[in-house]
């Protein structure tokens, strides 16, 4: 979920698999490769489950922020060439349609029986995932600047651009806001979360026709346009590393940022203490009126290839449950929001609890949605410069996905 | 060399060009005439950490046999290439029966992703290539003028732009031009602009992707025109000077008509690398303001869902634009060999 310019900067780590101590993962022999992001969490369950290696076991783990440009391929190979892959909502979809994934029914009536089924990713009555993390989209403010400005906790869009204009206006801050709203698949996300908000739905119930082009798609572009009227001009070159540099540089009175950053941006580097300790992280707030928060929710979770035998399969399902056991989730308490045993939720997680107890829907699963995602972070560009009107950018949306829909298959 | 031997001397590497580059491009082009099949969807549960919901899901074997059937997909001859996201014809139609004047057709052709990718695309080319070679010359004649001690380390630094990797450049070029970078923070001290910003405004940034465009490619001529110099008859240019020349006119009537088949070279390889442009695309977070054919290409491929379809037919658009970019170079070196040869 987490972007970088650095597309040949990733991070490529191989655990060694010497058999050094025999941990007790039960496991006789098999191969364990894991494809995943690169982020801290995912590296303490990686490191979790290499403890599992052994004369017999191989674990090996690659993680890098573009195993979602690899992942097909490389389970399509037969055998495939690695045994996990760890997903979130929008990526488990390419593995589904190719039908890359095995059902995860009898590995976790076999090794996992108490696994509770909130845990559980179930597809048409087949669990297909094993989702161990949440992550969400959510609020982060400085207390101090609210303080000086005289304002509460802003719980709604038009509550944050009142305080926006009051810090612009007592000259603390020329440009007090910030969101991940880099052209691309950042931005596209930015539009989803807002127009999710306004109880907007992407497309047309049950078909891949497209449903943006409409009021609500109207009143998210001039939410995020307002917004972004209290952005630094560069707002648009923006990802997760550049809003956490600039909350943590303390340019900021207020952001909508990713909750897995909150472990970062709250611990003891890259920061000072009047920073950090006046951080506070809530819900995402409500825009236009609506109910729930203009988020979505995601999950991060476990798969395991289809094309590989069921001892590999066995042997991974236990490696990688062994690496979220509770002593490695306790021992990375404030890595992520957890949803396995042996979690304590801390400060880091406020914001993302706060923000699915609000009721905020997840993000949609569906086989088209990475289409229109495209689409919207390829479009609005231009509109947010001022180039073109809100009606012209979402007709190009509509335009843009519908080509791409028509291509690979999914509208006529 | 008689033809016989002629075949069997380049039979290797003619070889290794069908095999690398000849057979892949007809792939990409069988690709590109293809599309998805029909995806067949059906509406399931699905449940997890945020509850149960409603939604569609593409059945699997339903596509699989449409797959078995065609695996190459539906033929969809030149569709692709005609779509919104390629030459656009319906859209331009439209577009130019309801504007009233030529800016605002332009207006709505600059709205299509493909045409906003090729203005840019032979700017980029067509500022960036005389720069180079301009740059480059003037580079190469000041080195050729410095005391033989000095060369090396001079040749040395200028080829540094040429030695880093063009994603590291622009990164770092990219960092440095933040409005808290060297560059940034200065040329806003020296404008007395606190907003002023090169990566918010689209003409800013076309500018500074010109500007590392040139940057990065100058020390490639310059060491070919380095190289070309060293091979200037001194005769010549003794000749010249007694007749009275200036330094001007030596070089405007010697030193450049000698270095011309160099400057030929350079043009088409200059031509060749900048109309694919991309990684300073990517390295400077432009593709808000500025998208090349390579950086559509690339975004076809990206994402959850590749378009493998898309991205071969801008492919074979590339391969196109680059046929008729060096077309005229190519016609008149075809010339001149005939010339030669009769």
């Amino acid at each position: 979920m987490r972007f970088t310019p650095m597309t040949t900067l990733t991070a490529v780590a191989t655990i060694m698999t010497a058999g050094t101590a025999m941990a007790d993962c039960g496991i006789e022999s098999g191969r364990v490769a894991i494809l995943s992001n690169d982020f801290p969490a995912l590296h303490a369950m990686a490191e979790g489950a290499a403890e599992c290696a052994s004369g017999t076991v191989e674990v090996t783990a690659n993680q890098t922020t573009e195993h979602r440009d690899l992942q097909v391929a490389a389970l399509t190979a037969n055998p495939a060439e690695y045994t996990a892959a760890i997903v979130a909502n929008s990526s488990i979809v390419p593995l589904l349609n190719e039908g890359l994934i095995r059902p995860l029914d009898d590995l976790i009536a076999q090794y996992a029986p108490d696994l509770p089924m909130t845990n559980r990713i179930t597809i048409d009555g087949q669990v297909m995932a094993v989702a161990f993390m949440a992550n969400a989209q959510h609020l982060f403010l400085r207390s101090d600047i609210l303080e000086q400005v005289g304002a509460e906790q802003p719980t709604t869009y038009e509550e944050v651009l009142e305080v926006l204009a009051a810090v612009r206006e007592a000259g603390i801050m020329e440009h007090p806001w910030a969101m991940n709203t880099g052209s691309g698949w950042n931005l596209g996300e930015e539009f989803v979360n807002m127009y999710m908000g306004f109880g907007g739905d992407l497309f047309e119930p049950g078909t891949a026709m497209p449903a943006i082009n409409n009021e609500t798609g109207l009143a998210t572009l001039q939410m995020l346009a307002a917004l972004n009227e209290y952005a630094n001009p560069d707002f648009l070159t923006f990802d997760s590393n550049a809003t956490q540099a600039l909350w943590e540089s303390g340019e900021l009175a207020a952001a909508y940022m990713w909750g897995s950053r909150g472990g970062g941006i709250l611990d003891d580097e890259n920061s000072t203490p009047e920073i950090t300790g006046a951080t506070v992280l809530t819900a995402a707030p409500t825009v236009g009126g609506g109910d729930i928060p203009a988020s979505t929710l995601w999950w991060d979770g476990f798969t395991i290839a289809a094309n590989i035998s069921d001892e590999d399969a066995a042997a991974t399902f236990q490696a990688l449950m062994h690496g979220l056991r509770p002593e490695v989730i306790s021992a990375n308490n404030d890595a992520a929001v957890w949803l396995m045993p042996g979690y304590t939720p801390g400060a880091p997680a406020a914001g993302v609890a706060a923000t699915a107890q609000a009721g905020t829907r997840p993000y949609p699963m569906l086989p088209y949605v990475g289409l229109m995602h495209t689409a919207l972070g390829n479009e609005l560009a231009q509109f947010l410069q001022g180039e073109e009107s809100a009606e012209q950018a979402l007709a190009d949306v509509e335009a843009a996905y519908t080509a791409a829909a028509r291509e690979q298959g999914f509208l006529q | 060399m008689p033809h016989r031997t002629f075949i069997w001397f380049i039979l290797p590497s003619l070889a290794a060009m069908i095999l690398f580059i000849a057979l892949p491009i007809v792939s990409v082009l069988v690709q590109s005439l293809h599309v998805e099949h029909e995806q067949v969807l059906v509406t399931v549960e699905n449940c997890g950490p945020f509850g149960c919901t409603e939604e569609t899901r593409v059945d699997r074997e339903a596509t699989a046999e449409l797959r078995e059937a065609q695996p190459l997909g539906r033929f969809n001859g030149f569709g692709t290439y005609l779509d919104r996201g390629h030459l656009a014809t319906q859209e331009l139609a439209a577009a130019w029966e309801s504007s009233e004047s030529l800016g605002a057709f332009w207006g709505q052709v600059m709205n299509l992703p493909f045409y906003r990718a090729l203005v840019f695309t032979l700017a980029y080319t067509f500022i960036v290539t005389p720069l180079v070679l301009i740059l480059g010359l003037a580079i190469a004649l000041g080195v050729n003028g410095l005391p033989r001690m000095l060369r090396g380390p001079t040749i040395f630094f200028s080829l540094l732009p040429m030695i880093v990797t063009p994603l590291i450049g622009s990164l770092v070029l990219f960092w440095m031009i933040d409005a808290d970078g060297v560059i940034g923070a200065t040329l806003q001290i020296l404008f007395d602009d606190p907003d002023l910003s090169l990566k918010a405004s689209p003409t800013l940034t076309w500018i500074t992707l010109f500007i590392y465009g040139v940057w990065s490619s100058a020390p490639f001529a310059f060491i070919v025109f380095y190289a070309g110099l060293q091979t200037v008859p001194e005769e010549t240019l003794e000749a010249a000077m007694i007749d009275g020349a200036s330094r001007w006119e030596r070089i405007r009537y010697v030193v450049i008509p000698h270095l011309m088949p160099l400057a030929v070279f350079i043009t088409l390889m200059q031509l060749m690398d900048n109309f694919r442009v991309f990684e300073p695309i990517v390295g400077f977070q432009a593709q808000a303001s500025a998208t090349s054919l390579s950086y559509l290409i690339y975004s076809s491929l990206r994402g959850d869902t590749q378009q493998f379809g898309s991205a071969a037919a801008t492919s074979m658009l590339t391969i196109l634009g680059v046929s008729i970019l060096l077309a005229p170079v190519l016609i008149r070196t075809w010339r001149d060999f005939n010339r030669k040869r009769a």
